[in-house]
């Protein structure tokens, strides 16, 4: 699949710039206005000058409410591939305008854009994916009046397989979606781990480097919690770089193994192999700060409480698993 | 321009209303639905709507432009994207000049949110021609 993709985005590159593609409307004042307004930018200059704001030069070539597909495009011919082999969610990382020149009342301008490089696959907090990224300049007549770097990563959502089907396809231009809000898949992925904790055939962690020291803490009756080993900054789940300072070295705490339940479900349905419902999972806040998912072992449902103390607890599933879960402290 | 590197740009505060979120998509011509429907940005997997690119890169803009005053010649907006803008929060952006000359100055740019830091960037400003 990687000869596939490698080899797709060969092709596009050579190809090079894709067809200019104009504007709809002429740089004009009603929505430069609107844009200021919007914005809440009360510079004057550009009402008096008759000039647009350079942040506005993508906007002239935005395709729209009901965007035309455009198999020729760079991006788009680039995320069609990434989708088939299924990296089918996109994310915006970086994006550099540079202005040669303030566009002015009534100039038609149109974007030409290419493929400049596709990396990958990389390992990231959201998910495998590849890296695209794209050149486009924008032209009046001949003249190139302004350019942008632009870069998206195409990921593999967690939790769906290698071949699934492209079921949402991102439009090129501008093209994000959420982050796919890492936390909450990871505390969905942990509540049916932990729903399912002395059955036999228990939904298992995929063990990463990342992880894997969190599983040996949990084998050894400890509760560890990854620290940032360039700010001290504490974060779960486990991931390769901060997200406050973008360090990549990291090392772990032991945690005291108390907190307060944050939130918690009452699973009740559907039936889970193994286990008697039913059961409580909460999210609990660790007393160093993060937020951390486990089953609650011999509550009453009716008992548990937002903001109950909880300590921790291990079950253990077999010579390789053993969960964190949480009992209530009197 | 008179400025010297470290200077510290005075803060400013967004408050990121829906309204905010909607209107400045619409502006900037984003007819994306995560950007103005909430039940389809969470099925999708946000927690609300939340702001669009073309929108951080123009505030951005605006931001150094507020300060730098109306005869400023914006040259280049370079931004990395981080936690999503989602609409009830408040965008809070904060900027330091990193390089000056005669001719211009750059400025260091941070847009933080709830979750983290939303934008970090570089906006390479210069004096009208």
């Amino acid at each position: 699949m990687e000869g596939t993709i490698r080899a797709a985005a060969e092709r596009i590159r050579a190809a090079g710039a894709g067809p200019a593609r104009p504007g709809r409307d002429p740089v004009n004042l009603p929505m430069i206005r609107n844009w200021l307004e919007a914005i809440g930018d009360r510079n004057p200059r550009y009402e008096q000058d008759g000039v647009a704001p350079p942040a506005m030069t993508q906007v002239w070539t935005m395709r729209g409410l009901h965007p035309v597909v455009e198999p020729a495009d760079p991006l788009s011919a680039m995320s069609a591939v990434l989708d088939q082999a299924g990296f089918t969610s996109v994310v915006a990382t970086n994006c550099e305008q540079t202005y040669h020149r303030y566009l002015r009342d009534g100039e038609r301008v149109e974007v030409r854009s290419r493929l400049v490089d596709v990396r990958g696959p990389k390992r990231t907090a959201l998910g495998e994916g590849w890296f695209v990224t794209t050149d486009s300049t924008w032209y009046v007549g001949a003249e190139a009046v302004a350019s942008m770097t632009f870069r998206v990563l195409k990921f593999r959502p967690p939790g769906s397989t290698a071949t699934a089907p492209a079921s949402e396809r991102a439009p090129a231009a501008a093209s994000e979606r959420v982050p796919a809000v890492v936390s909450e898949r990871a505390s969905g992925v942990a509540f049916e781990r932990a729903a399912a904790a002395v059955a036999s055939d228990a939904l298992r962690p995929v063990v990463t480097r990342d992880t894997a020291f969190f599983w040996a803490g949990t084998a050894a009756g400890e509760l560890r919690i990854q620290r940032c080993g360039g700010c001290g900054e504490l974060r779960h789940p486990p991931g390769p770089v901060c997200r406050q300072c973008g360090a990549d070295r990291q090392d772990h705490l032991v945690a005291r193994g108390t907190g307060e339940i944050f939130s918690f479900v009452v699973h009740r349905h559907p039936p889970v192999p193994g286990r008697r419902l039913p059961i409580v999972v909460a999210l609990v806040e660790l007393t160093e700060g993060v937020r951390m998912v486990g089953e609650v072992l011999g509550a009453d449902p009716r008992q548990v409480r937002i903001g109950a103390t909880v300590q921790v607890d291990f079950v253990r599933v077999d010579t390789e698993l053993t969960l964190p879960a949480w009992r209530l402290l009197p | 321009m008179s400025v010297a590197v470290g200077i510290v740009l005075p803060e400013l505060r967004i408050p990121v209303t829906p309204t905010f979120v909607i209107s400045t998509a619409v502006a900037t011509r984003d007819f994306q639905d995560v950007h103005h429907d909430r039940d389809q940005a969470v099925r999708r997997g946000s927690k609300d709507i939340f702001l669009n690119i073309l929108t951080t890169t123009g505030l951005v803009q605006r931001y150094v432009t507020d300060w730098a005053g109306a005869t400023a010649m914006v040259h280049s907006v370079a931004i990395r994207l981080g936690a999503p803008c989602y609409a009830y929060d408040t965008l809070v952006l904060t900027g330091q000049v990193t390089q000056a000359s005669s001719t211009g100055c750059v400025v260091a740019v941070v847009g933080r949110v709830t979750g983290g830091d939303h934008v970090t960037g570089q906006v390479e400003v210069g004096r009208l021609p």
